[in-house]
């Protein structure tokens, strides 16, 4: 059994260079700031626009967090991201998910994007973790008191 | 741990002989994935099997659902506002 990747659709009136370039460069600029996994309050959300470059957020201080990397570099296409924050918001370098944002041309003023975010059985490995046997009394706690208030919302 | 158990019901023996950690370091880990909920087990004949428990991992999918809803709406109004204003 894995588990089934997060799939998502949705239609933008922009055309494809446009989106692309927001959803990469222009990411601090509209990625919500309370998705943070820093000490202190974020600033920006960094994607390095090449193949290995990171992905990160800096704080207002300049403290830089990584979440994870560039996999596949396609503008105005194709981008791919390495998710590596676990169950709790931590950066892992061991752990991977990824991200694969497609972005299709369907008209001068109209892009369709299709998201994937897929490899989510590592999460649950990493839950193990946390939860305690290596690292602390913590893990998914945050997670579904997360979820919780969201649901709860 | 987690994957070896996703690929169906497994005991701790089973899972002890193909993971580098004792068998009671597999107990507790197993104890560690049942309290949080993503792992559920049955008796049968005199051990415990161990599966993936599919309301654990649809309460982890549900939230990163939800995340990239929020996430790609936000997305999608900065677009058109970007392309509205080169226009």
């Amino acid at each position: 059994m894995s588990i089934e990747p997060v799939r998502k659709q949705i239609t933008v009136a922009a055309p494809q260079a446009t989106a692309f370039e927001v959803f990469t460069a222009g990411m601090g600029g509209w990625w919500n700031k309370e998705h943070s996994i820093g000490d202190e309050p974020l600033d920006t959300v960094v994607i390095e626009p090449r193949v290995g470059g990171r992905w990160f957020e800096r704080g207002k201080t300049g403290t830089e967090c990584e979440w994870g990397a560039v996999a596949a570099w396609e503008p105005p296409s194709r981008v791919v991201l390495t998710w590596q924050l676990d169950a709790d918001w931590q950066y892992d370098p061991d752990l991977r998910t990824e991200v694969e944002v497609r972005f299709t041309d369907e008209g001068p003023e109209t892009t369709r994007i299709d998201l994937e975010h897929r490899g989510l059985e590592a999460l649950g490995d990493r839950a193990v973790a946390l939860r305690g046997v290596f690292d602390g009394p913590t893990g998914w706690t945050g997670l579904l008191q997360l979820y919780t208030e969201r649901v709860a919302a | 741990m987690f994957e070896l158990v996703a690929e169906g019901p497994v005991s701790v023996g089973n899972l002890a002989l193909q993971l580098p950690i004792s068998r009671p370091a597999v107990s507790q880990h197993l104890r560690v994935l049942k309290d949080a909920g993503l792992v559920i087990d049955r008796p049968e004949g005199n051990r415990r099997l161990y599966r993936v428990d599919p309301r654990g991992i649809a309460e982890l999918r549900a939230y990163l659902d939800q995340f990239w809803d929020e996430t790609l709406e936000a997305f999608a109004r900065a677009a058109e506002h970007a392309h509205e204003e080169t226009t």
